[in-house]
């Protein structure tokens, strides 16, 4: 998300109860915190014992005892969920993490450099951004065999490029300003105003691209495992939960609906997220919306 | 609910109105999961190859019929020198190739000596092994030699891969499959369906079809409702799942559990350790509950089996109270190897159901005694390459689907790593055995060797769920070779 | 300007041919050998060794790397391991499916997304544009192979009313064919259809904020009129520039849908084609796809030049000092939207 820069002038308090005041972001805070919660709480507690087989209650329709139903193994779907909630979170952050971690230093040295290093940088860009997304990322895994950690890795990778763009973006037009010009004026190193000036600056832009890329992370963790690919059993995962459910849709539709709706709702709420941050933090952002 | 199912109903009719009205009943479309890579089945080791085309559009010397029987087939009759070395085909004569040429001697000469030959493509080779001459007496006779008597060797030339191919257009087959079957190749739409039309210049009698369509519908979710529908009227195995039962109540259709020669096993690397020793074996034989397996992997459908046999054949020997689902057993037999805390382990799982499925199975009751299993899931070709040519793995689960192979734990080099001399001469005995009650004698006791011995741990035999319209009649029941052979398959109206 | 498109143009070729050496380099690292495969378990490594020579995998990979890159630019892909059949026949036939397919998912979520874009837009801040928007926040955050099980639950499983996968094939009819397309359609065209409404949306708001709008308005035209007549036209520039780029994306992105339905198109004759592998084919589609979105970027590249010589197409420089007239800064903010759309999307291919 390329969007102006303002310095930020506003008071913590200010943005606090422009906060509260914000519907997107109130309402997508609570959706992840609450997925963020589902996801602790199962460490401790589950309805179910997820590891444990119980082939005699196979498919069996929601009821009381299992309010979501049981998959195929007689395992409680709601258990399922719950502890698949940790394996999409820690997905998407940990690719996230790649992204930024190795992408903002890129941009950010593209942008103070520029030149050669920024054309090569952007040459590397388009190259990556010249293949479909979810065909590299099937290549991947089919070269280092599927897993969680490949799939991190593959959804990782793509991160990169993308938080590279938008340092540059951002920083490039950060470095015209005055106070940096103040700033080189005072002798200070490249490396010193990127960090000290320029980081500062356009943190709110990849907070607001770290939540799209956490959301994206999350939709592509389950579209990795559901072509099987991503988690491997016994780890439960929501993607992998839909890739077993498709071949019992007639008679299991519950094995399909649940954690459909699990993934549905967690990106639901990483988007309103993202988007109030961006209408709290960057006040020009709301009239494009 | 019933209500907005007619609304919806209602307001998506128009989508429907087209549907197809019935053809005339010399027309069969059949459901099959997996698409050949193409139609020669002299140079590819896919079974959709044969279950499409043999007997229906290649024919060999003699065929498998629905029992397992050998059955003349091109050779109209055969004798067999009095050594068991020497047989003498007598072929039937007018017979045609779908390109016109005529079949004689030759293409036989042909076919065979193709097959055994050093470059030969041939995914069966070792069938022809024992081949040493292949001589044309006159265009209607031939003569094959062997190395020695050899038991199976009709059987042998009923198989999949043994099937005749014309002299001009053997290179053309993957594409244009030119046999000598009562049917031949109409059209393939890549990705979705393979059409045979009669021949009707078939030698022997003519098909009661006049058109048979194969559809490639590869699970569940799309085969009930195809079924449901009438799009489909048979699969002569259907990828079920737990939807059987939806089918099993509706009196249109009938359902015909059969066997295959496919043994499910959890193969194991006999010489890695720790599974060198016949306890930890034992250990693994006594903590698996195969009857879970079976619920899980197949459905609840597939036969039991303790040993690599499959129930349907002639000399099956029920062994699985061998080793009894018993976990306090099974601890005691890895205290037994000095593994009383267990240990660690990976399965290899291949890209099929009853694999995926039995493996997470497997992994949860291994549990139980302490042995903690990784799953790692494979493609079939990281499958062949690692477990089966390198032996870089510990447990695999598959199915051997080929008939008659329980000669293959005495193969130098085989991928379980077993290597029992006391098998070894057995197998080699059974070979050249052409008596029949001896052999059925000699089989017993192989498969009781392997039974106690363990070199994989046997699940259960792949059943064949055959699903077809219930007017339908003549299709197989049982696959003792995969084919889906459609000769004498016709609408009872 | 001639300069700054023949720099577009060499670094786009230049893409292309490192994109075609990953993609090489890639199939040579994929484990498995696609000989062993053909051959199955009965093979001996005398065979092997025999069709792998055949195959022409045996031969040194700088000379497999030009014959095979040799071989593209003249259009010839060579022939499949599997099928045996030129690959170029094997696409093609796959194409009958996939481009349809792309283009009803795409015409479908033009034809959802801007009626509610226009009533968004016009009732902005009111509780339709709430309420509209909301349900586009849904459609983005639906995985479209989650909402194609639900569709084949609903359609297929439950009302019996279309097939629920598999493509009977042209030659069946148009009608048989398109029934069979008709739901991995709406499914691959809902989550675009989402992002395209929010696109539609702010386009139009910007526009209806333009002087020569409130010029009209004041002169006393009717706000359905102004809506419609003008900002509706101008608002589509940015529109269609983001539809001409997620077209790309579609293609690539029916991989799962139609991994889903079975269709016979690209994405799956990809995917079947890696777990078989018959690298050729691997290698044919990926170039096929990628020189696809470098075209089209290229494309953008040269409509940028077009409208503003000056501009150097990366969004972060764009700041001000645009010349007047609508269409630079519309084609702009599209660019710029499209880029975040495509951030936003390719999680979902």
């Amino acid at each position: 998300m390329t969007m102006r820069i303002d310095l930020p002038e506003e008071t913590i308090a200010g943005v606090l109860a422009k906060a509260f005041g914000n519907r997107s972001f109130l309402i997508g805070l609570a959706i992840t915190l609450l997925v963020v919660a589902v996801a602790l709480l199962s460490f401790v507690w589950t309805p179910y014992d997820v590891t444990k087989l119980v082939i005699a209650d196979k498919t069996q329709a929601p009821s009381w005892a299992h309010w979501f139903g049981t998959d195929h193994f007689g395992r409680d779907i709601l258990s399922m969920i719950m502890v698949g909630a940790r394996n999409s979170i820690a997905v998407a952050l940990v690719a996230v993490g790649i992204g930024m971690g190795i992408g903002v230093p890129l941009g950010a040295f593209a942008a103070a450099r520029g030149g050669l290093a920024d054309e090569a940088l952007m040459r590397v860009n388009d190259l990556v951004f010249a293949f479909p997304a979810l065909l590299s990322a099937i290549m991947i895994t089919a070269i280092f065999g599927p897993g969680a950690v490949n799939a991190i890795i593959a959804i990782g990778i793509f991160n990169i490029p993308v938080f590279a763009r938008v340092t540059r973006a951002g920083a490039l037009a950060i470095w015209p300003r005055e106070f940096i010009l103040a700033a080189r004026a005072a002798g200070k190193g490249l490396t010193r105003i990127t960090v000290e000036h320029i980081l500062p600056n356009i943190a709110t832009l990849l907070l607001v691209q770290g939540t799209i890329q956490f959301a994206l992370g999350i939709l592509a963790e389950a579209g990795l495992s559901y072509v099987g690919l991503g988690a491997q059993p016994p780890m439960p995962s929501w993607g992998r939960m839909l890739f077993d459910a498709q071949t019992r849709m007639v008679t299991a539709p519950w094995m399909a609906i649940f954690p459909g709706m699990a993934i549905v709702i967690t990106v639901l709420g990483l988007n309103l997220l993202g988007d109030g941050i961006a209408d709290i933090l960057d006040p020009k952002s709301r009239r494009r919306r | 609910m019933k209500l907005w199912k007619t609304i919806l109903a209602a307001a998506v009719l128009s989508l429907a109105a087209a549907t197809s009205a019935f053809a005339a009943r010399t027309d069969l479309t059949l459901g099959i999961v997996l698409e050949p890579p193409h139609l020669d089945p002299t140079a590819g080791a896919a079974a959709a190859i044969g279950e499409i085309t043999y007997a229906n559009v290649f024919e060999g010397l003699t065929r498998i019929d629905e029992k397992g029987q050998v059955q003349p087939a091109l050779a109209e009759s055969w004798t067999v020198s009095d050594d068991g070395k020497v047989y003498a085909f007598k072929l039937h004569s007018g017979v045609k190739f779908h390109d016109g040429s005529a079949f004689s001697a030759d293409d036989v000469k042909f076919s065979l000596d193709r097959a055994r030959a050093k470059d030969s493509l041939n995914p069966q080779k070792p069938l022809f092994a024992h081949i040493t001459d292949v001589a044309t007496v006159d265009p209607a006779t031939v003569k094959v030699t062997l190395d020695g008597p050899q038991g199976n060797f009709l059987d042998d030339m009923g198989q999949v891969a043994a099937v005749i191919v014309g002299k001009g257009s053997a290179d053309g087959n993957k594409d244009k499959p030119i046999g000598t079957g009562p049917f031949k190749l109409d059209h393939w739409a890549k990705g979705s369906e393979i059409t045979l039309v009669k021949n009707p210049d078939y030698w022997g009698t003519p098909a009661a079809l006049d058109k048979a369509t194969f559809r490639i519908v590869p699970d569940a979710a799309a085969a009930v409702p195809a079924l449901l529908s009438g799009d489909i009227q048979a699969f002569a195995n259907m990828p079920a799942q737990d939807a059987l039962s939806q089918v099993q109540s509706d009196p249109r259709f009938s359902v015909v559990i059969g066997s295959t020669e496919g043994e499910t096993i959890l193969s194991i690397n006999n010489k890695k350790p720790p599974f060198d020793k016949l306890a930890v074996r034992q250990a693994l034989a006594s903590a698996i509950d195969r009857s879970a397996i079976i619920d899980a992997a197949s459905n609840g459908l597939g036969k039991p089996i303790g040993s690599h046999f499959s129930p349907g054949d002639a000399g099956y020997v029920d062994l699985t109270g061998v080793y009894p689902h018993d976990i306090d057993k099974a601890k005691q037999y890895l205290k037994e190897a000095g593994l009383e805390n267990g240990f660690s382990a990976t399965i290899k799982l291949p890209p099929v159901p009853y694999a995926r499925d039995g493996g997470q199975v497997i992994q949860s009751q291994l549990k139980d005694i302490g042995v903690n299993l990784q799953i790692i899931p494979v493609e079939w070709a990281e499958w062949l390459s690692q477990v089966f040519t390198n032996k870089d793995y510990d447990l695999t689960i598959v199915s051997h689907v080929e008939p008659n192979d329980i000669d293959i734990y005495s193969r130098p080099g085989y991928y379980f790593q077993y290597d029992n001399p006391k098998f070894n001469d057995l197998i080699k005995e059974l070979d050249t055995t052409v008596d029949k009650d001896k052999r059925l004698e000699l089989l017993g006791e192989a498969q009781k060797i392997l039974a106690h011995d363990v070199p994989a741990v046997y699940l259960f035999e792949l059943p064949k769920i055959g699903v077809w319209d219930a007017k339908l009649q003549g299709m197989w029941t049982n696959w003792p070779i995969e084919a889906d052979d459609l000769t004498k398959v016709k609408w009872s109206e | 300007m001639t300069a700054y498109l023949l720099k577009r143009i060499i670094i786009a070729a230049l893409t292309l041919v490192l994109a075609s050496m990953v993609v090489f380099a890639v199939m040579e690292i994929l484990p498995g050998d696609p000989a062993r495969l053909m051959l199955g378990m009965n093979a001996s490594a005398d065979q092997i060794e025999v069709l792998r020579n055949q195959m022409g995998l045996n031969a040194p990979l700088v000379l497999r790397y030009l014959h095979w890159a040799a071989g593209l630019l003249s259009l010839d892909f060579g022939r499949s391991y599997t099928y045996s059949v030129p690959v170029v026949d094997l696409v093609r036939e796959r194409i009958a499916v996939s481009l349809p397919l792309a283009l009803i998912a795409l015409a479908l979520s033009t034809i959802i997304a801007i009626p509610v874009g226009v009533f968004s837009a016009s009732r902005q801040g009111r509780a339709g544009d709430t309420l509209a928007m909301g349900a586009a926040q849904l459609g983005v955050a639906v995985p479209n192979f989650w909402f194609a099980l639900m569709l084949i639950y609903l359609f297929a499983v439950w009302l019996h009313l279309v097939p629920a996968g598999g493509f009977p094939g042209w030659s069946a009819g148009i009608w048989a064919a398109l029934k069979s397309l008709l739901l991995p359609a709406v499914a691959l065209a809902l989550p675009q259809a989402a992002i395209l409404a929010r696109v539609a949306r702010s386009a139009l708001i910007e526009v209806l904020n333009e002087d020569y709008i409130r010029t009209a308005r004041a002169k006393g035209l009717p706000y359905r009129a102004v809506l419609w007549r003008h900002a509706l036209r101008n608002a589509m520039i940015p529109v269609l520039t983001i539809l001409g780029l997620q077209f790309a994306f579609l293609l690539a992105g029916t991989i799962i849908i139609e991994n889903v339905f079975y269709l016979p198109g690209l994405g799956r004759l990809i995917f079947q084609a890696i777990t078989q592998r018959d690298l050729i084919v691997v290698e044919s589609i990926v170039m096929l796809l990628v020189t696809a979105v470098i075209l089209i970027n290229l494309l953008v590249d040269f409509s940028y030049a077009i409208v503003d010589p000056r501009l150097r197409a990366i969004p972060g420089k764009v700041r001000s000092g645009f010349p007047s007239g609508i269409a630079p800064k519309q084609i702009l903010r599209a660019v710029q939207r499209f880029r975040e759309t495509r951030n936003r999307s390719r999680g979902r291919q």
